[in-house]
C-alpha cells in the first residue's frame, strides 16, 4: 500500500517536478516555504490543476496518467483548504452533509455523528457559517471533508489563516484524526512546529522539487536541510512514559539515549510521546556537571558541526543513536575544542511535549 | 378609469414581460454561466454583442428585426416556407424583439453574480463528490440568488418599459400587439391626459416598488454574506 506521485508542470514562472512514493498510512507532512509548489502538488493529487498528466496512483486506484484522468469529483479524497471555504448558503449541518449525501451508503466509513463528534462541533450545527469564528469554521471544514469518507485526506495549511490561540484550539483535533482514523493524511505546512507535532513521514520541497524524504525524526536533525536552520530548529525525540515521581511532581520519559525528567503529565505508563528539543536550549559541557539545576543531561557524541552564521555553529549530537541539535557560538566551540567524534555531555534546558 | 383597450394593453404588456423574462432566464443563464467561467480569449466579442442593445437606439434594433422577421427576411421567410406566418406584427415577434432588447439586463447581472462566487466553492464541491452539473445547481444557482432576482426584475421592468422596438415590429394593433407604453403615447397624442396619468402613474409606482424590493433584498443578502 503506497501512494505514487509522478507529476511535472512547466509554466513560465513556475515549475514542478515530482516523482515519489509515499506510505499510505499515518500523516505525511510536506514542508517547504511558500511558492515551493507544495500546494500545487496537493491540488494535482485532487485533480484540481489544469495539467492532467503524470501518474497519480493511490494503492491500486489509478487517478491519472498520461492517457487517463479521473475527474476530481470521482476521487475519494477529502480536501481541507487554507481558508475554511464553507458554503455561505448552507448552515453548518448542511455543509457537513454536502459530501456525505453524494456517496453511496456502502462507501460510508465515517458517519455524520462521528465526524461531528471528532471535531467537537455538536453545538454549532444549526448556525450559519458567518456566525462562527475562524477556528470553528475550519473545524467544520475538516468534519465536512471527513464525512465524505475519503480514502485520502489532503490538508493545505489548515491552520495558517488562524491566530495562535485558534491554532492551539484545533491542534488536539488534528492529533485525534491521526490516532483514531485509519485514513492516510497528506499535510502541507510551512510551520516546523505543526510538522513536528503531527507528521510521521516528511517530504521537504524546494523550488518545485522534493529535496528530502524520510521520517520526521531523521529529517529534522539533518544539517544539510533548511528545516535544521530555522529559528526554532529542533530535534524530535520519541520517548515512553516510564514513571511518575509523586514527591516532586515529575514524570520520567525514557528514550534510547537516556531519561528525560519533565514536570508531571497526566499520562499512562508506557504511553509513547513525542518530544521537541529546540537547538538553542541545548548546551554542551565536557564533563558531567553535578552542581547545576539542569536535570536533563545526557552523554553524547558529536556527529557533525557546520557553521550557522558568522558567530554560531549548528552541531548534531548522537545520544546513543538519537539525534539532538545544539546551536552554540563559535567561541564556545573553540574554548571547548569541539570536533567531530568527541564525547561530550548535552545539557537540555527545556523540552516540549508535543502529544 | 381603464378602457377596454387599455386593459388589454395592460394584459399584453404583463404577458409579454413575463414570457420574455422566463425565456431570457432560461436562455441567458447558460450564456452568463459560460461567460463567467470561460478562459476563451475572444469572449469580449460575445460580451460586446450582449451589451449592444444597451446603446443601440431601439428603433434601429426594431428596424433590423422587422426586416429579418418580415415575409422577405431570412427568419420570416423560413417561417413562411415552413407553412407558418411571418413573425412581423405578431406577439411571437414581440417576444423575440423584447428578448434581444432586454438581454443585457438579464445576462449582465447573472454573469456578475456567477463571477463573484469565485473558483473556490466549486473546487470544494468537486472534492466533496459533486459533478459539474450538480455544482451548478447546488452551489452556483443558490449563491447567485441576488443576481437572479436582479435579472428577473430588470428584465421584466425593462420589457414593460420598451417602446421603440415594439412599435417597429409589433405595429400597434390593439388587443394583439399594443402594449402599455404605446397606449400611453396614443392617449397623449389625442390629449386624453387623465387616461395617460392613470397608466403612467401606475407604471411608475409598480416599477419603483419592484426596484425597492430588489435593492432591499440584495442589501440584506450582502450583509449576511459579509458579516
Amino acid at each position: 500500500m503506497s501512494i505514487k506521485l509522478k507529476y511535472k508542470i512547466k509554466r513560465p514562472d513556475f515549475s514542478l517536478d515530482i516523482d515519489i512514493t509515499i506510505p499510505s498510512q499515518g500523516i505525511t507532512g510536506i514542508f517547504g516555504h511558500s511558492g515551493c509548489g507544495k500546494t500545487t502538488l496537493l491540488r494535482a493529487i485532487a485533480g484540481l490543476e489544469a495539467e492532467k498528466t503524470g501518474t497519480i496512483k493511490i494503492a491500486d486506484m489509478l487517478w491519472q496518467d498520461d492517457n487517463f484522468f479521473l475527474e476530481p469529483h470521482k476521487r475519494p479524497i477529502g480536501y481541507v483548504f487554507q481558508e475554511p471555504s464553507l458554503f455561505a448558503h448552507l448552515n453548518i449541518q448542511k455543509n457537513i452533509e454536502y459530501g456525505l449525501k453524494r456517496i453511496s451508503t456502502d462507501e460510508t466509513k465515517i458517519s455524520l455523528d462521528e465526524a461531528i463528534e471528532l471535531l467537537g462541533i455538536q453545538h454549532l450545527l444549526k448556525r450559519q457559517p458567518h456566525q462562527l469564528s475562524g477556528g470553528e469554521q475550519q473545524r467544520v471544514a475538516i468534519a465536512r471533508a471527513l464525512a465524505s469518507s475519503p480514502k485520502l485526506l489532503l490538508m493545505d495549511e489548515p491552520l495558517s489563516a488562524l491566530d495562535i490561540k485558534r491554532k492551539q484550539e484545533i491542534m488536539p483535533y488534528l492529533e485525534s484524526l491521526h490516532d483514531e482514523l485509519k485514513i492516510p493524511i497528506i499535510y502541507v505546512s510551512h510551520s516546523p512546529g505543526e510538522i513536528a507535532r503531527l507528521a510521521d513521514h516528511l517530504l521537504i520541497m524546494e523550488e518545485g522539487k522534493i529535496t528530502a524524504a524520510g521520517n520526521v525524526t531523521d529529517l529534522f536533525s539533518r544539517l544539510d536541510l533548511p528545516i535544521a536552520h530555522s529559528d526554532k530548529a529542533s530535534a524530535i525525540i520519541e520517548a515512553i512514559v516510564t514513571e511518575h515521581d509523586l514527591e516532586f511532581n515529575l514524570t520520567y520519559l525514557d528514550f534510547p539515549g537516556g531519561r528525560f525528567t519533565v514536570s508531571h503529565k497526566a499520562l499512562e505508563i508506557n504511553h509513547s510521546v513525542r518530544l521537541r528539543v529546540i537547538a538553542r536550549d541545548v548546551s554542551i559541557t565536557l564533563e558531567h556537571q553535578t552542581h547545576t539545576s539542569i536535570l536533563n543531561i545526557f552523554p553524547a557524541i558529536i556527529e557533525e558541526i557546520i557553521p550557522e552564521n558568522e558567530s554560531q555553529f549548528m552541531i548534531r549530537l548522537s545520544l546513543s543513536g538519537t539525534p539532538l541539535l545544539c546551536r552554540l557560538t563559535k567561541k564556545s566551540a573553540s574554548l571547548l575544542q569541539l570536533s567531530v567524534g568527541k564525547a561530550v555531555f548535552a545539557q537540555v534546558k527545556s523540552v516540549a511535549l508535543l502529544s | 378609469m381603464l378602457s377596454e383597450t387599455d386593459l388589454s394593453a395592460l394584459i399584453i404588456t404583463l404577458k409579454l414581460a413575463s414570457v420574455t423574462t422566463i425565456l431570457l432566464i432560461l436562455v441567458g443563464t447558460p450564456i452568463a454561466w459560460w461567460l463567467a467561467r470561460t478562459q476563451w480569449r475572444f469572449k469580449f466579442i460575445l460580451e460586446a454583442l450582449v451589451a449592444l442593445p444597451l446603446i443601440l437606439p431601439p428603433t434601429v434594433l426594431g428596424f433590423y428585426l422587422l426586416v429579418a422577421l418580415g415575409p422577405n427576411g431570412p427568419i420570416g421567410g423560413i417561417m413562411q416556407s415552413l407553412g407558418g406566418q411571418s413573425l412581423a406584427f405578431t406577439f411571437s415577434g414581440l417576444v423575440i424583439g423584447s428578448m434581444i432588447y432586454s438581454m443585457p439586463f438579464v445576462i449582465q447581472p447573472l454573469q456578475t453574480a456567477f463571477s463573484n462566487i469565485g473558483q473556490r466553492p466549486f473546487e470544494v464541491a468537486a472534492t466533496l463528490r459533486a459533478s459539474p452539473i450538480d455544482r451548478f445547481f447546488s452551489i452556483a444557482v443558490p449563491l447567485a440568488r441576488p443576481g437572479f432576482l436582479t435579472a428577473i426584475v430588470l428584465g421584466f421592468a425593462h420589457t414593460v418599459g420598451e417602446f421603440g422596438v415594439v412599435l417597429m415590429i409589433g405595429g400597434n394593433i390593439p388587443g394583439e400587439t399594443q402594449v402599455l407604453s404605446i397606449a400611453i403615447y396614443d392617449h397623449v397624442e389625442v390629449l386624453e391626459y387623465s387616461q395617460a396619468h392613470w397608466l403612467s402613474g401606475g407604471l411608475l409606482l409598480v416599477s419603483f416598488i419592484l426596484l425597492i424590493g430588489v435593492y432591499a433584498y440584495n442589501r440584506r443578502f450582502s450583509l449576511y454574506k459579509n458579516s
